[in-house]
């Protein structure tokens, strides 16, 4: 990878809680612009807490509360509007979650319709635009004011992709976005991802090794609320610093 | 001794069958012994007139006088404007309330405080938001006590409980990940709350509100000392005296004039249809509603 790239996201000195539990532990972390960087641990580690503290959605939750700061182009979102921040960094979720009362058009036109006032013209450019860019235009042109529940799981989540393209977002967080899809889904979203990173900043947390090593360019593997390691995703597979890292990445534990 | 306690058994089973069977009965025969007597009574005075005129004057029927019967126009009317006026207060207020509690107050001790208000207020007896709705308009303005409008925020009192607690049940239907997701769009809270969430339990709101103004509809208790008697004349205005069903009911059926009673029980009948309809149709929303969540 070259040290061209420049940082997108900083997160510094991070902790994020439970009410007391503390589920990240200082976490420092420098997420490039325009690659994609995956975060892999153990189920409980953190990985999907400090993602949801990169849009502040983790603070929504009852008795969550988040300490230190993420830095986007420099500026901490802390300090910021936490609902533009999320018009700003768009998520991804581990379960589709379509707005179920809504069709294929109202769930992409979604951001749109409630976050401005766009001609029509417009907002069905923008719509068919993020259709593409998440490669679902082909599979419902013919049914756009279909049911979004009328979709199939990994169709659905593409139609989440969709959406969250639709608010013009600048980074892309996915959690654990293939968990719930069967193979042929889940290879259709790792090739999307690839793409996705031309123009967006991509954070993925991911169960999956392989995915991590398929998708990113760059991997941090968590354990127990702490960063154990960070490194360019070829090296973090083939030549771990960590012992912890060596013995989850060959299986020995996780 | 085995063979005695089999046959205890079954003697203990049949008899608690014949039992329940006949608690069954019990329950069932006044609802049809009314229901019955409503259609048979009030079924003779239901014709055009019935739904057009005014209550004609009281009259006792001699031989060679006839009584004219007229018709329960103004009571349905009265009614009318009763639920319109009291559904105007109670849906914002009611529907507000449980947005609040669901969307803005979870974990805090103020919506748990409103919801268990609202529990409270629904076990309220209805004569009592009656005489709240009384002494309020009497400390304000005593011309307006005994008036559509005093009547009407009787029953609001006894529609908004009603309204705040189904409206907060469909609310906590629509699943967290609905809000997660908007969210993190980037759609604002109190967008999500109204244009997502409630829209999303709308089929549920609707059912709340029409149970309530089944409720509200049939109450006369809460009526008798706020809405006056406008029964017999052209309806005002709703700073003036008003009619409603129920009160109709109440005064033809206690008066001794043979035409009233026929007329209160024509209202009976008539209330009787309103709220099953009321009620059926609430249930026809809401399980389309149910299948179309649950099935897609």
């Amino acid at each position: 990878m070259a040290a061209l790239e420049s940082t997108k996201m900083s997160v510094d000195h991070l902790s994020a809680y439970y009410g007391e539990v503390r589920a990240v532990e200082n976490i420092n972390l420098q997420i490039a612009e325009r690659q994609a960087t995956a975060i892999i641990g153990p189920s409980g580690c953190g990985k999907s807490t400090l993602i949801r503290c990169l849009n502040r959605l983790h603070e929504t939750l009852p008795g969550a509360r988040v300490e230190g700061k993420v830095l986007l182009d420099g500026e901490n979102l802390y300090d910021l509007d936490a609902t533009l921040v999320r018009r700003r960094v768009g998520m991804v979720f581990q379960k589709p979650n379509p707005f179920a009362t809504m069709s294929i058009y109202g769930n992409v036109s979604a951001p749109l319709r409630f976050n401005s006032r766009l001609p029509g013209e417009e907002m069905d450019r923008i719509v068919l635009h993020s259709l593409k860019r998440a490669a679902l235009w082909d599979e419902v042109k013919d049914r756009i004011d279909a049911p979004a529940t009328s979709l199939s799981g990994g169709q659905q989540q593409r139609l989440c992709i969709a959406r969250s393209l639709a608010a013009d977002p600048e980074v892309l967080l996915m959690d654990e976005p293939c968990s719930a899809l069967d193979p042929i889904a889940t290879a259709k979203i790792e090739e999307l991802i690839a793409q996705l990173k031309t123009d967006y900043t991509v954070v993925i947390v991911t169960h999956n090794m392989q995915q991590a090593a398929r998708v990113a360019d760059y991997t941090a593997f968590m354990y127990l609320g702490k960063l154990v390691e960070f490194s360019p995703t070829e090296d973090l597979f083939e030549r771990p610093k960590e012992h912890l890292t060596e013995a989850y990445i060959t299986g020995r534990f996780g | 001794m085995k063979f005695d306690r089999h046959g205890r058994r079954k003697i203990f089973s049949h008899s608690m069958t014949v039992l329940s069977g006949l608690a069954v009965v019990v329950i069932l025969v006044p609802l049809v012994a009314v229901i019955y007597e409503a259609v048979v009574q009030g079924g003779a005075a239901f014709s055009v007139t019935f739904f057009t005129q005014r209550p004609a004057n009281p009259c006792v029927a001699h031989p060679g006088i006839a009584c004219p019967l007229g018709g329960v126009y103004t009571p349905i009317e009265g009614t009318l404007e009763l639920i319109g006026l009291a559904s105007l207060v109670a849906v914002p207020i009611g529907i507000g309330a449980a947005v609040f509690t669901v969307e803005y107050g979870r974990n805090r001790a103020i919506a748990r405080v409103i919801s268990t208000t609202a529990d409270v207020l629904s076990g309220v007896p209805s004569i009592l938001a009656g005489i709240f709705a009384f002494t309020l308009f009497l400390q304000f303005d005593k011309a307006i006590v005994n008036s559509t409008l005093d009547g009407s925020l009787a029953l609001a009192v006894l529609m908004i409980p009603i309204v705040t607690r189904t409206c907060e049940e469909a609310l906590r239907t629509v699943p967290e990940s609905v809000r997660e997701a908007a969210l993190a769009l980037g759609i604002s809270r109190w967008k999500i709350s109204v244009r997502i969430v409630l829209a999303a339990a709308l089929p549920g709101v609707v059912t709340g509100v029409l149970l309530s103004v089944a409720r509200a509809a049939g109450e006369a208790a809460p009526l008798l000392f706020t809405v006056g008697n406008g029964c017999l004349h052209p309806l005002q205005g709703i700073n003036q005296q008003g009619c409603a069903l129920p009160l109709w009911i109440y005064w033809g059926a206690t008066s001794a004039t043979t035409n009233w009673t026929t007329l209160a029980w024509g209202a009976a009948l008539l209330l009787i249809l309103m709220v099953l309809a009321i009620s059926v149709t609430s249930r026809l929303v809401l399980n389309r509603w149910v299948r179309r969540t649950q099935g897609g």
